[in-house]
């Protein structure tokens, strides 16, 4: 089984969204997703200071597998992007919820955050996938 | 659910993610394919292969048969030898890549994919009717593929005692026989090691013993990344009954000599070869990017073709390909990823032997 830490949002399309107490959040893609993918080798991530919207096809997570676009959870501007990646794009495999983060965004509007899905929607979302 | 091979318990012990293939329950790994693949470069790993097919061939006129059935010419083994060999049908078209292993006059046996085990065994004993030959699968047997630099060292240590001398001597592509168990100097990583048929009642112990002397176990995705690593060809891939295998860098399999032997395919195979219009080649990415099986590869000019199967190289750190394209001598060529052209070099396969780079 998959871990979907209950304290994060997530997305049907299987990022996950931390966010704080100034508004940026941390975007990644989910434990479900990494083991989906297997092997991660390469990953492009947004600019920094580049302006998106939710639902925006920003970056692609590439493993032995398969390639997976990844999509922005939330509108904002790109403020960090995980740059420990590059060097060891398994981080995503190893540690899908800490270390190996994608990128960050100073959210436009946090109400968009309601729109995401809670660890238990998403539970089913990928129960439903199983089946 | 799928069949099981004899190894699926040790499967699950060793905690093998599982997946279909070809109606078999199968582990495509252990939880990570790129370090399964790396130990088989640099240490030993371990496949179970038992889901592919097992098929003796007996009788006076075995020989014959297979001069006939296969495009190469097993006239020139000797006990002990195996061979590698495609299965064509009239129109040189290939039904499978298969060895063929020499034990003894009128005794033959065939190692075919998994995949294809239904076909082949109807086309095994179609082509056997004018022949004083048995065709026998046997389903009696589990297969275990032994890789990579230190797997004969490893291996011989838990082999029956009476047979470890013999199986140290082993020169590449022969094999031995004893009490059942087969040993054979044969591989599909582009390392050393063994490939061993063996009672299926005798599996679970013997790899236990090789997990003890320190053999990984690796899966089928790590066998795909090292097969491609090394150049050899994915039936139903890279190749299948639309192609031939000169279209599929295996001409060297084709024994065109004697000229009196008719092998299936062999006039489609002659005619072919004046007028040649695809080949297979190698691809090299050495930048970012993933080649990947079904991409679109442009010559500029010249037509197109298509990636057979592509992959990250693990041993290289970037990606590489086998893509069909047409004939000429190419140098550069471009591929269609994810809706870009990413320019590529063309090379000659394989990639990778013995653990080092050796394309140009």
């Amino acid at each position: 089984m998959s871990q979907i830490p209950t304290d994060l949002k997530y997305t049907e399309t299987h990022e996950w969204v931390r966010i704080d107490d100034e508004g940026v959040a941390t975007v990644g893609i989910t434990d479900h997703a990494q083991g989906l993918l297997g092997d991660v080798v390469y990953i492009e991530l947004p600019e920094i200071d580049s302006e998106i919207n939710s639902e925006d096809e920003i970056g692609v997570v590439e493993s032995v597998k398969a390639a997976a676009d990844v999509y922005s959870p939330l509108g904002g501007t790109v403020v960090e992007i995980n740059e420990a990646l590059a060097g060891a794009p398994q981080l995503i495999n190893t540690d899908p919820y800490g270390e190996g983060w994608l990128f960050r965004i100073q959210v436009d509007d946090e109400d968009e955050l309601k729109e995401l899905l809670d660890a238990d929607h998403y539970a089913e979302t990928v129960a439903a996938e199983e089946h | 659910m799928g069949q099981h091979t004899p190894f699926y318990d040790q499967h699950l012990l060793a905690n093998a993610k599982i997946v279909d293939f070809a109606g078999w329950d199968m582990p495509l790994h252990y939880g990570s394919q790129i370090d399964e693949h790396n130990k088989v470069r640099q240490d030993a790993g371990m496949f179970d292969v038992s889901h592919m097919a097992v098929v003796d061939v007996h009788g006076q006129q075995a020989q014959a048969y297979l001069e006939h059935l296969l495009a190469n010419n097993v006239a020139r083994l000797q006990p002990g030898k195996a061979l590698y060999s495609c299965m064509l049908n009239e129109q040189g078209g290939v039904i499978d890549d298969l060895i063929v292993y020499y034990i003894a006059p009128g005794s033959y046996r065939l190692v075919v994919n998994a995949g294809t085990r239904t076909k082949d065994l109807a086309w095994l004993n179609k082509q056997a009717a004018n022949y004083a030959v048995t065709i026998k699968e046997r389903t009696d047997l589990a297969m275990l593929a032994i890789q990579g630099p230190q797997a004969r060292e490893k291996t011989l240590k838990v082999l029956d005692k009476a047979v470890q001398e013999a199986a140290s001597q082993l020169k590449p592509f022969n094999f031995v026989e004893h009490q059942g168990w087969f040993i054979a100097r044969t591989g599909y990583t582009g390392e050393d090691g063994f490939e061993i048929i063996l009672p299926a009642q005798a599996a679970v112990k013997f790899w236990q013993a090789l997990v003890l002397v320190g053999v990984h176990p690796a899966g089928l995705g790590a066998r795909d990344t090292l097969r491609l690593e090394a150049g050899l060809n994915l039936y139903g891939a890279d190749m299948d009954e639309t192609v031939t295998p000169l279209e599929s860098n295996l001409t060297w399999t084709v024994a065109f000599e004697p000229k009196e032997r008719q092998f299936i395919g062999r006039a489609a195979l002659e005619k072919q070869q004046q007028n040649a219009t695809r080949q297979m080649v190698g691809l090299v990415l050495e930048e970012r990017g993933v080649l990947r099986g079904h991409q679109k590869v442009i010559l500029e000019g010249k037509g197109e073709g298509e990636i057979t199967s592509g992959t990250f190289s693990p041993t290289l750190g970037h990606a590489v390909a086998l893509a069909r394209i047409p004939a000429g001598d190419h140098t550069h060529c471009d591929v269609v990823i994810r809706d870009k052209l990413v320019p590529v070099r063309i090379v000659k396969p394989p990639f990778v032997r013995n653990g080092k780079k050796v394309f140009k």
